[in-house]
């Protein structure tokens, strides 16, 4: 169509307007209380701030949420069924895609069941680089959440300072491992290889780079009086409630439970030797969970520098038969991954591979808080609220 | 296997952690205490319990599921749900015959047995709960379900979180949860029928394509008759 088939201005055909069809609009002026009915809002499956496909399908009465439904499992893979058709080591590959943003620390509560069913410790270096590692990843998770959560209330800096950060910490994790998201690099027994050249050097400064964009967050997202109102008081989770839903990680020690599997459950990897501190926050709502993931990335900087200085040299691997056979047993394995409390209980019957895995996963749990949580909240606050929780889809449907 | 065994008795010596002289028999000290607090509360409702990794495994009657639930949340001070799951503890079925080549499934033994304190028959419920307030305070519960009455008390009036777990149960084992609000499919689609984590429902991926360390093995150059076989296989398969 070109310009010459549209009406010249001045000879515009006559609308005949019925008055009437508008009549409305001047009733809704009059009527203070308007029956607005409940409305079915579906946010998702794909949605920026849900990290994958999290479908929720939310009741509406005006702007406040009446009940909302998590729709999961359009992302479930099966892990579970098809850990019983692999071996021990091929398995490692599969649970580095429950939790995408830190694949390392998925593997080492695995790796950990079944070295306690075969009775093999693995040496103290390999400790030392699995723990780096898993705090490299545990780094690289939350600065992506420190920028993206300023993201949710419509600041779009922190979310390039966030992946900035994050492409340090995966560029280091990369050196070592080869991969940046899937480094499939714990083995049974111990580690595949040893740091490369001047990667130690390399890690200091960017830990540096961390711990000063950590107070870069603290100023231009923590101290922001807008992000501060979109997340104070919002979206609170209460101590018990939370702890009976299972909600786990940084998530529950927002809400002032002094938590952290590092340092309260069974001894694993290196943690007992190292001085830090479990943060806390008395509110538990979206700032809280805000605020004690940015301590948290600080911590865990300043662990990665101790266990730089003090780690010891040594063999990487302990003896380990060429063929993996693990012996009948059963064991639950749990340690603190960056979303919370990830778990594998290993049921073995002597083959190469498991009788049965019970992956338990962190965000699972804390996502089937969200009906309880959404309830009367406003239709804005759903997505920071979803932001604050932090979870990753892989991790829900496994 | 013997490589192994000489790393454990090392290794103790090098670095005195907390790990028990016989994983297979000993408790954690934390879990010895939790246990003798069960036993007097729970009395003969718990059929047997045994050590798994310095935790303890109690398998409770069935009618005590939801009892014992209670009874570690109000007096152990488990105040925090990790899981519930299923076990179907029928022997895996063998996917491929014997000498087939196929190694895709690690090879499970045939006959049924049972983990860590045993279990009556084919299914069994098993949950971890915890305490967020003493150190390494966990309790893992068992609980036998008959094979021709799945049913189990609900604990979602105890652990609201018990909501998920129990419809995943529901869906993957076919457990039905009494008093459970709401049963509906979690992962799967509603109209999906069966139960995907039972020992008998196949691996169906598995099904529809072979292994490919089977199919996709080419002839080396200049074998036998195979190589000109596998190449008019090839170039029919290509004009049709």
């Amino acid at each position: 169509m070109t310009t010459t088939d549209l009406p010249a201005p001045g000879e515009l055909p006559e609308i005949a307007v019925d008055p009437a069809a508008f009549r409305h609009l001047a009733d809704a002026q009059v009527a203070v209380e308007l029956d607005t009915g409940d409305m079915v809002l579906n946010i998702g499956p794909q949605h920026p701030a849900t990290h994958g496909t999290l479908r929720l399908v939310v009741r509406l009465d005006g702007e406040r949420v009446v009940s909302a439904d998590p729709v999961i499992g359009y992302m479930h893979r099966g892990y579970e069924k098809l850990t019983e058709f692999r071996t021990y080591p091929q398995i490692t590959t599969l649970i580095n895609r429950i939790d995408w943003l830190s694949s390392f620390a998925n593997e080492v509560p695995f790796i950990a069941a079944a070295e306690h069913l075969m009775g093999i410790e693995a040496p103290v270096r390999a400790q030392y680089l699995r723990t780096i590692l898993t705090e490299l990843s545990r780094i690289a998770t939350f600065v992506l959440f420190l920028g993206e959560m300023g993201l949710q209330v419509g600041a779009i800096t922190p979310a390039f300072y966030g992946f900035r950060d994050r492409e340090y910490v995966l560029n280091l994790i990369e050196a070592v491992t080869g991969g940046r998201f899937h480094p499939n690099f714990n083995r049974i027994g111990g580690i595949k290889d040893d740091l490369p050249w001047g990667w130690i050097s390399e890690c200091k400064s960017v830990m540096q780079k961390v711990l000063a964009s950590c107070d870069e967050f603290d100023d231009l997202v923590v101290g922001n009086p807008i992000f501060q109102k979109r997340t104070r008081s919002i979206g609170i989770i209460p101590q018990e409630l939370g702890a009976a839903y299972g909600v786990s990680g940084s998530n529950l020690r927002a809400s002032g439970v002094d938590w952290d599997l590092r340092r309260d459950g069974p001894d694993y990897l290196v943690y007992k030797d190292l001085d830090w501190k479990v943060w806390t926050h008395p509110d538990g709502d979206s700032f809280s969970r805000y605020w004690v993931r940015l301590q948290e990335t600080r911590e865990s900087a300043r662990m990665v520098l101790q266990m730089l200085e003090q780690m010891p040299s040594g063999p990487l691997m302990a003896k380990v038969p060429r063929i993996i056979k693990v012996p009948e047993g059963e064991v639950f394995v749990n340690t603190e991954n960056p979303l919370g409390e990830m778990g594998y209980y290993v049921i073995s019957k002597g083959a190469t591979g498991p009788f049965r895995t019970k992956i338990r996963s962190a965000s699972f749990s804390n996502v089937s808080l969200l009906p309880w949580l959404l309830r009367g909240v406003y239709v804005p606050d759903i997505v920071t609220i979803l932001a604050s929780l932090y979870f990753i889809l892989g991790d829900i449907d496994r | 296997m013997a490589d192994a065994v000489e790393t454990t008795a090392e290794t103790p010596a090098e670095i005195p952690a907390e790990v028990p002289a016989d994983p297979k028999t000993e408790l954690r000290e934390q879990a010895a205490d939790a246990l003798a607090r069960l036993q007097a509360e729970l009395g003969d409702a718990i059929v047997e319990h045994a050590a798994a990794y310095g935790d303890v495994v109690v398998r409770v009657r069935r009618d005590a599921w939801r009892r014992a639930a209670q009874v570690c949340k109000d007096t152990l001070g488990c105040d925090y749900l990790s899981f519930i799951a299923g076990i179907d503890w029928m022997p895996t079925p063998a996917v491929a015959e014997e000498g087939s080549g196929d190694t895709s499934t690690p090879a499970q033994p045939k006959e049924q047995t049972y983990g860590v304190a045993g279990s009556d028959g084919r299914y069994q419920l098993f949950a971890v709960v915890m305490s967020t307030r003493r150190k390494s305070w966990r309790v893992i519960l068992k609980t036998d379900l008959p094979d021709d009455d799945l049913h189990a008390d609900s604990w979602v009036s105890i652990y609201a979180g018990a909501d998920w777990h129990e419809r995943e149960a529901w869906e993957m084992y076919g457990f039905v949860f009494d008093g459970h609000p709401s049963l509906r499919h979690l992962y799967l689609p509603s109209e999906f029928e069966g139960h995907p984590l039972r020992k008998d429902y196949p691996l169906l991926a598995r099904e529809v394509k072979p292994w490919p360390g089977l199919v996709d093995v080419e002839p080396m150059p200049g074998e036998a008759a195979d190589a000109d076989d596998a190449a008019a296989a090839v170039d029919g398969g290509e004009s049709a």
